[in-house]
């Protein structure tokens, strides 16, 4: 039953959803429209077990001492102190009423000072490990590599204004060729054309194995009973 | 061939030293181009020109403080337009994190550019609510269903631009700006396709390639990174003079970037010719010997 009861409703609630779609009047209409409520009211409750997994696992690192048990503690600070002050609204002009946004705020103060210079300092880095990554990675070794190096010239040359200046002296029937106008070439038709058939591709595999969800076939995502698949 | 073995050894901090000052020296130099608009970003301006004053405008800021420099530009942009244009801006996310920033934006932009643009009445914060694409789903059936209230907990039946609508049917563009998932894919999969209703996008400009593919029937338009902004905002100073002295971070953005690049592509070329010449040689070592 612990195993069947989730597999028939996943399968009614696949099933209507999809009638939904093809047949959006009474009682589908409304049962699809109902089930996506559900769905948004369960979604609120993934963040308590997101934050109650966060604490499950640090909290037994730091208990078992385990390597960087140091990081966790940072972690577990940091998760219950913005949860307090964003469910609190500490510091908050309007009290428990107010936006928990409210600039002067903690949790603002929180989110402005720590964790957005964290952030953008996290994905800034990126920009030195790109660099030296193409150094390294990017060789004309074969015909294949070559293509990819061109077209990686022509698009990064195109997405900066010295791409423009370059070629702008090319008369008006050679336009094509005006390094904006052949980068923009490279997005537009085989970068699409590319993108369409992996989405296709995608598709395909996501209706199949939305079957085998419905149909019962896939049981994968209830997870093991007993440690026994 | 020492200068060879020097290249093709060279320390990944020499790069990092040149990309920090390809970024930092252009800065302190306000080393600015001049941007011209692409057909895909110029559809996005053509639009909301094109909308008549007051048109319904939702407007989700979907990303987070990572990729806030790249988005918030365009995010600054857009906002600037819809309100010279007089559009009911109706502000919400679907990131947890975009709530910050859209209260910033209202704060820095909306409040301070615009204070005669009244709350409630020409623009409203609905705030984050949980759900992602199921929640696009709902609100595409019913606004008021997830949206009961604003940020500020006022109930929207009380919100005078609120009273009229409905559902997503109701408004007259859906921008989305955003740097993952959800954002622009879930707009124009879950609300612009079955509502038929026109969306635009600004992303970051690693995910724009990804993107593409519903430009230009499934999506009005959509800016890619800086660029994209830095055209969005070439686009807004031609058109709108008041724009034309005053500081564009796309734009002022556009140079490091260019400058980065051509490092990069630098770096590209010495590491290709290094490659070819140690090739050379080992064939020749191996005729000779």
């Amino acid at each position: 039953m612990k195993r069947q009861l989730p597999v028939l409703i996943t399968g009614i609630v696949g099933a209507v959803l999809v009638v939904s779609v093809f047949i959006p009047h009474a009682p589908f209409g409304r049962l699809g429209e109902d089930f996506s409520v559900f769905f948004d009211i369960i979604a609120v409750f993934a963040f308590i077990l997101g934050g109650g997994n966060l604490l499950r696992v640090h909290g037994d690192k730091i208990y078992r001492r385990a390597k960087g048990w140091q990081f966790s503690i940072v972690t577990v600070l940091g998760f219950i102190i913005t949860l307090i002050a964003g469910a609190f609204k500490i510091g908050n002009v309007n009290g428990i009423r107010g936006d928990v946004t409210a600039p002067g705020s903690l949790f603002t103060n929180i989110y402005d000072f720590i964790f957005t210079p964290l952030q953008a300092t996290m994905f800034s880095i990126l920009a030195f490990f790109v660099a030296s990554a193409s150094y390294r990675a990017f060789r004309a070794k074969n015909k294949e590599a070559t293509i990819l190096l061109i077209t990686a010239f022509i698009v990064l040359l195109g997405r900066t204004p010295i791409g423009n200046y370059a070629t702008a002296w090319l008369p008006s029937w050679l336009s094509f060729f005006h390094v904006p106008n052949l980068a923009n070439w490279i997005m537009a038709i085989p970068n699409l054309a590319g993108q369409r058939a992996i989405m296709i591709g995608i598709s395909l595999g996501v209706v199949s194995m939305s079957l085998r969800v419905i149909l019962g076939i896939e049981r994968g995502y209830i997870g093991s009973e007993g440690g026994k698949g | 061939m020492r200068i060879v073995q020097v290249f093709k050894n060279i320390d990944r901090r020499v790069i990092f030293l040149f990309i920090a000052l390809s970024v930092i020296v252009p800065l302190i130099f306000n080393i600015t181009f001049t941007e011209k608009a692409s057909p895909i970003v110029k559809n996005i301006f053509d639009k909301i020109e094109s909308l008549p004053e007051g048109s319904r405008v939702l407007v989700s800021l979907d990303y987070g403080p990572s990729t806030f420099p790249e988005i918030q530009p365009m995010t600054n942009a857009l906002i600037r337009h819809l309100n010279e244009r007089k559009m009911k801006i109706y502000y919400m996310c679907l990131w947890a994190t975009g709530q910050n920033l859209t209260t910033y934006t209202i704060d820095s932009v909306q409040v301070r550019e615009f204070p005669d643009r009244r709350y409630g009445i020409d623009y409203v914060n609905l705030g984050y609510k949980a759900g992602n694409e199921g929640l696009i789903n709902v609100l595409l059936t019913d606004m008021k269903k997830m949206y009961s209230t604003d940020v500020h907990g006022t109930y929207t039946d009380d919100i005078v631009m609120m009273r009229a609508l409905r559902n997503l049917t109701g408004f007259d563009l859906i921008i989305s700006l955003g740097g993952g998932s959800p954002g622009i894919k879930e707009w124009v999969l879950f609300a612009g396709d079955p509502g038929n209703i026109p969306v635009a996008g600004g992303s970051t400009a690693v995910q724009a390639p990804l993107l593409y593919p519903y430009w230009p029937n499934q999506l009005v338009g959509l800016m890619g990174g800086i660029k994209g902004a830095a055209e969005y905002e070439s686009e807004l100073k031609k058109h709108y003079p008041v724009y034309e002295n005053r500081s564009q971070p796309g734009i002022k953005m556009m140079g490091p970037q260019a400058i980065a690049h051509i490092v990069i592509m630098l770096f590209i070329i010495i590491g290709n010719i290094t490659f070819f010449v140690e090739r050379s040689l080992a064939k020749r070592g191996q005729a000779h010997g």
